[in-house]
């Protein structure tokens, strides 16, 4: 598959009146054609600065990047000028986000909404827009398009909106797309309504998806490959099933024991949430971001930031854990049990 | 939409006997009455009383005088003997109104200008510039700005004139001194608004649509971020109608303002009456016309019926 974004040792910071947030520390992970790449990780772990670094969306100031490059096609969007950069937006990245009832202004028709980037960018004329438009909300299956283009956001539910989101954010077709957790906001049943529709997009117009979430449960049908961020750094990445089933981090088994969705639960049927607060990005611990609310920890863990392990094909995970010296410890979630189950009656029978 | 105007004016005309009534009580619960003069002799000033219907009980010169204003008849005034309230307010409002407009004018689109660029350039020099412009404008009161710019710009520069004739460039500047304070109060409300706007999600989405920031400014902020300014613009521009007192002194214009204090000092009762409720009836159709307005920009408070899914 072809390499679309190339993110090498992303380092992003807030210059505040209380000191410097490194907000992202050494982030590198690559997007694939048509793939859908999840990033997960709590509140505050730098998800969505990462992604809003990628069409440069951050406030620059406060905002500023320290280090790394950004590469789509080879070119480093951190060395683009604002104006190449909104040539960028929209039109080979779009972007999707949280709160689909703040994220359309509500002075504006949606249709005029969804027609603003293709007349920015395609410089097409308004009679065409609108019929570009008119496609795009039939093919994020808005009922009564015709109708509907002219009205307000406020006229829409909020699932309603969401789609329009996607409408506007994929108007143009762009290479990319990132979804800044784009069904947090909404009902179960609508949240699975837009992740099927995500999908059914991607494979008509052959997008790459960046999906955002705080909830493994989300990307477990619609990503290919996920990335478990913690403390602004990447703590694991690896194939979707790699992560859920072989996951050699305890930050991401603390996150599979969160998931309130996925059918396995344990014995008693309780869910965890992983104890303590996540670290003071103001000044990041020198070692691993994690150590202080893991129950593995051992001396190096605060001493030293632990490199990120090969733990598998294409399955890297940055804790000491994975050390040859270190104690064996093994994947102690109830997925993981359950797959080793599986594994065992299948050699038995 | 008709229905929801027609039930406002029926409201307004509500509000209005009610302000027209409490102003009557008050006006007669004062102690004095118009002919306290004590330089008047008793049987001049009963004469007088009788004349102007002052010598009846009091509820029944209010029922003569509501059957007058259904009628459209304000009365005549004491204090010019000959000629009706009607008149002086249909000779002297122009000039005031003159001034009111412009001064609105002003003020909305300098306030607004002033608003937008320093909360384009938040906590840069020009939003301090304009803060400060805002300060001196709330805090200077007219009687030492409209002063300080007559001498200035009319005396010492010759720019202007200072006193008002019939030329539009003299209207300038009491105009000028008028929007003043209301020019202050509308950049500062709309720096916060746009300061406001400018954090919302929508703005956010606006930019990964790669749309630059005049366009952002232009299409999405303007429009929201005037939403409140609006909502003042009723009662400011009632403000600025009755306020002009101290400017209409200053440059000389022969307008309402004068009129609405000396005849209350001098019990004018018909004027008192008469200014009270043109100014009433002025102010709450200003009102209405804003609300309606509103209704217009901000398709949320479109009053259609439908909408929603
Ligand atoms: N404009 C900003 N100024 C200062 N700090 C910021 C700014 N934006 C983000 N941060 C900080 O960067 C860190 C990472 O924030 P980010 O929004 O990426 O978290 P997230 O992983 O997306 O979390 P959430 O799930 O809450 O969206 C946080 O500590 C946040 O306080
Ligand atoms: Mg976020």
């Amino acid at each position: 598959m072809k390499k679309i974004l190339e993110v090498k040792n992303l380092e992003v910071s807030f210059d505040t009146y209380a000191g410097e947030v490194q907000a992202v520390r050494d982030v590198s992970f690559d997007l694939y054609e048509g793939e859908t790449l999840a990033i997960v990780g709590e509140s505050g772990s730098g998800k969505s600065v990462t992604a809003k670094s990628l069409i440069r969306l951050n406030p620059e100031p406060p905002a500023r990047y320290k280090a790394g490059e950004i590469l789509l096609h080879g070119e480093n969007i951190l060395d683009k000028k604002e104006k190449e950069m909104q040539k960028i937006r929209g039109s080979k990245i779009g972007m999707i986000f949280q709160d689909p009832m703040t994220s359309l202004n509500p002075t504006m028709t949606v249709g005029k909404q969804i027609m603003e980037a293709l007349m920015k960018h395609q410089k097409v004329a308004k009679s065409e827009a609108r019929k570009v438009a008119l496609e795009m909300l039939r093919m994020v299956q808005i009922p009564n398009p015709e109708k509907r283009f002219d009205e307000y956001p406020h006229q829409f539910s909020g699932g309603m909106r969401q789609r329009v989101m996607i409408a506007i954010a994929l108007v143009c077709n762009p290479q990319i797309l990132i979804a800044d957790e784009p069904t947090t906001a909404l009902d179960v049943t609508i949240q699975a309504q837009i992740l099927d529709l995500m999908k059914n997009l991607q494979e008509k117009i052959k997008t790459s998806i960046i999906l955002i979430t705080h909830d493994l449960g989300v990307v477990a049908h619609s990503a290919q490959r996920i990335i478990v961020m913690y403390g602004g750094k990447i703590v694991e990445s690896g194939t979707t099933d790699q992560i859920f089933y072989k996951s050699r981090h305890p930050y991401t088994w603390g996150l599979l024991n969160s998931v309130p969705r996925l059918d396995i639960h344990k014995e008693d049927g309780r869910l965890d949430s992983i104890e303590g607060t996540p670290p003071d990005l103001f000044a990041p611990p020198q070692g691993c971001p994690f150590a202080d609310r893991c129950e593995y920890a051992m001396e190096i863990c605060r001493k030293k930031m632990p490199p990120q392990f090969e733990t598998g094909e294409n399955h890297h995970s940055a804790c000491w854990l994975n050390h040859e010296f270190a104690p064996k410890v093994e994947n102690p979630t109830q997925i993981a049990k359950k797959l080793q189950k599986e594994e065992v009656q299948m050699r038995e029978q | 939409m008709l229905k929801y105007i027609l039930k406002r004016l029926l409201m307004a005309l509500a509000t209005l006997w009610v302000i027209s009534t409490l102003t009557f009580v008050l006006m007669h619960a004062l102690p004095n009455d118009p002919f306290t003069d004590p330089k008047l002799k008793p049987e001049v000033r009963q004469a007088l009383r009788v004349k102007y219907g002052l010598d009846k009980p009091l509820s029944e010169q209010y029922v003569i005088y509501m059957k007058n204003l259904l009628k459209g008849d304000l009365g005549t005034s004491i204090k010019y003997p000959g000629r009706s309230v009607s008149d002086i307010i249909a000779e002297s409002f122009p000039k005031s109104f003159a001034l009111g407009w412009r001064a609105l004018i002003i003020a909305v689109i300098f306030g607004m200008l002033l608003g937008i660029i320093a909360a384009l350039n938040h906590q840069k020099t020009l939003d301090y510039l304009s803060i400060f412009i805002a300060i001196i404008g709330v805090s200077i009161p007219s009687i030492i700005l409209g002063p300080i710019l007559a001498y200035f710009f009319g005396v010492k520069l010759g720019w202007f004139p200072v006193t008002v004739d019939k030329s539009e460039i003299s209207l300038f500047l009491p105009s000028l001194t008028l929007a003043m304070s209301s020019l202050a109060t509308i950049s500062r409300l709309m720096r916060t608004t746009t300061l406001e706007v400018l954090g919302q999600d929508y703005i956010s989405t606006a930019k990964a649509k790669g749309l630059s920031k005049t366009q952002i400014v232009l299409k999405h902020v303007l429009r929201n971020a005037v939403m409140p300014i609006i909502t003042i613009l009723g009662p400011l521009f009632a403000a600025l109608i009755t306020g002009s007192i101290v400017v209409e002194k200053i440059f000389a214009v022969a307008g309402l303002g004068e009129y609405f204090v000396s005849t209350i000092t001098e019990q004018d009762y018909p004027m008192i009456m008469g200014i009270t409720i043109f100014y009433a009836a002025l102010i709450i159709l200003s009102i209405l016309v804003v609300d309606i307005m509103y209704g217009f920009i901000d398709p949320r408070l479109r009053i259609s019926g439908k909408g929603g899914e």
